[in-house]
């Protein structure tokens, strides 16, 4: 296997780092996920995809990380530090927090010492440490969910994919993990791409917004969110912050009807 | 930023395993059993019939008897070799099996009916032929043992195999992690508590498998089997008892050997916590 590039390549600034042009996928039985889509993420932009569930957000996502291949259209991916985070943290449960975050290190074989360093860094940067030696039983599931971005930080992604990551998780500990993430955004600059079925949790992480329509998922509506990164948790009690949030709402309403 | 709220530590206590409330129930069972062996022995059976049970320590007393006792432990001896041994190769065969079945769809149709026939077929009626074959020594008895220990490794290993979570897949795939990989690092490890089971089932069926071999082997180095044949035969119902308890014994300490293992090996992440 050759060992994937440990330098880091040179990209400019706002360089495209996903690009999807005219992507269509149907499956094998003839269902049609996602038809005619165009996306592009680019370096600095957090983009948040809404939609009505089973419209092919979360395929839109598998297809970007290889995962599924568009049977029409385009799909680029300009760097290899592709960071995925899943629904789930799947962690795997008879590794510790630090063995679950040297895994992807590991299966890229990079050297001991390496893995030690990237995964000491971040589990720093989610705040776990002290718990390196805890097993994912052990830990609540916001705790699991902060290891699992743990691990994907170790890829030190310059594109980081998320399926509905706090999902499953309570208010609180989502409103804190939005936080968190969007620390590590304006820390690490990469490009976000974040499925998620919550309109305001769209709304306060990104900096645009994509509403897709029913199956077949299409892209009815952009929405740029104009407040500055790092964002104040404050917005979210602002009435520009609930104007916004209401057109979205309309946009996926619209989507589901049309 | 504070620390995240700790509530781990409580877990990582162990949970109170050798009190009072957990020996004394199996404990009251037992007391109740040998009692009613002592009330079966001497009320209600008649005295000329006891030596259809014998009280529980004269059964025990077969044990230090020069006639019976050393031949005893040195059949257990003989039992135990072929059944560890056969357990031994059950499980390496097993595991194997499942791993090469899960490997492709094709693989696993063209090999699964023929470990379901290990298990559907008769075995007992295959060991004479085994006999037959083999001879009637350590390698017949070990080969009857592997076939009616084999099946309970090859169905546990293979479901362990394919629990395997579809995200930890994907995960690994992602990274592009070859199938060497992927058996070591996923599916093996996720795998572990359902070969466990495997080899407690296993482990007991080795016990039967030794002692059946014995049976219809009573030439060769006899075992626990063989002795409990000659026992019976001659109505020495002491050391006959004994030898009974010394088989079932072993197959206990073999299972609970293994529960152990379990404990140790996949306790930490797996099971009660």
């Amino acid at each position: 296997m050759p060992k994937p590039s440990t330098v880091t390549p040179e990209v400019e600034p706002h360089a495209a780092l996903l690009d999807f042009k005219g992507v269509q996928l149907t499956y094998p039985g003839g269902t049609v996920a996602l038809s005619g889509v165009d996306l592009t993420v680019r370096r600095g932009e957090f983009v948040s995809v809404v939609g009505p569930s089973g419209c092919g957000k979360s395929t839109l996502l598998r297809i970007a990380s290889g995962l599924e291949t568009a049977t029409e259209g385009e799909m680029k991916v300009a760097t290899d530090h592709v960071g995925y985070v899943f629904q789930d943290a799947t962690l795997l449960p008879w590794r510790d927090v630090q063995g679950n975050v040297e895994l992807l290190a590991e299966l890229r074989e990079h050297g001991k010492a390496d893995r030690k360093a990237a995964a000491k860094e971040a589990i720093d940067l989610v705040n776990l440490t002290g718990f390196e030696k805890h097993l994912p039983r052990q830990l609540s599931g916001g705790m699991r969910m902060r290891v699992s971005l743990a691990r994907s930080l170790t890829m030190d992604p310059e594109l980081f994919l998320f399926d509905e990551p706090f999902g499953a998780l309570d208010e609180i500990t989502r409103e804190y993990l939005n936080d968190e993430l969007l620390r590590l955004f304006v820390e690490k600059n990469f490009a976000g791409l974040f499925i998620t079925h919550s309109v305001s949790e769209a709304v306060y992480l990104s900096t645009k917004v994509v509403v897709m329509s029913g199956r077949p998922g299409r892209i009815v509506g952009e929405f740029d969110v104009p407040w500055p990164m790092p964002r104040d948790p404050e917005i979210r009690y602002t009435a520009e912050y609930a104007a916004l949030v209401g057109e979205v709402s309309h946009a996926l309403r619209e989507g589901i009807d049309a | 930023m504070s620390a995240p709220e700790p509530n781990a530590a409580a877990s990582l206590r162990l949970p109170m395993r050798f009190g009072v409330k957990y020996w004394a129930p199996p404990l009251a069972v037992a007391v109740l059993i040998i009692g009613l062996w002592y009330f079966v022995s001497y009320i209600f059976l008649d005295p000329s019939r006891s030596y259809l049970l014998p009280p529980p320590h004269e059964v025990l007393a077969a044990y230090w008897d020069p006639a019976f006792g050393p031949d005893m432990f040195v059949a257990l001896w003989n039992t135990a070799r072929v059944a560890l041994t056969g357990l031994l190769i059950a499980i390496a065969l097993g595991v194997s099996w499942a791993i090469t079945m899960n490997q492709a769809t094709w693989v696993e149709r063209s090999l699964y009916p023929y470990a379901v026939i290990l298990q559907t077929i008769p075995i007992l009626a295959l060991v004479p032929l085994i006999g037959f074959w083999f001879g009637f020594d350590f390698t017949a008895r070990v080969i009857v043992t592997i076939l009616i220990a084999l099946f309970p490794m090859v169905s546990n290993t293979l479901f362990g195999l394919k629990s395997v979570e579809k995200g930890h897949m994907e995960l690994f795939a992602l990274q592009h992690a070859g199938a060497w990989v992927m058996l070591r690092k996923l599916q093996l490890p996720a795998a572990l508590p359902a070969m466990f089971t495997g080899m407690r089932i296993s482990a007991g069926l080795a016990v039967v498998g030794a002692i059946v071999g014995d049976f219809f082997f009573q030439r060769g180095t006899p075992g626990v089997g063989a002795l409990i044949a000659k026992f019976q035969a001659r109505l020495n119902a002491e050391p006959l008892f004994a030898s009974i308890l010394l088989a079932s014994v072993f197959g206990i300490v073999v299972f609970w050997f293994f529960g152990w293992l379990a404990k140790r090996v996949i306790g930490r992440w797996h099971g009660p916590i």
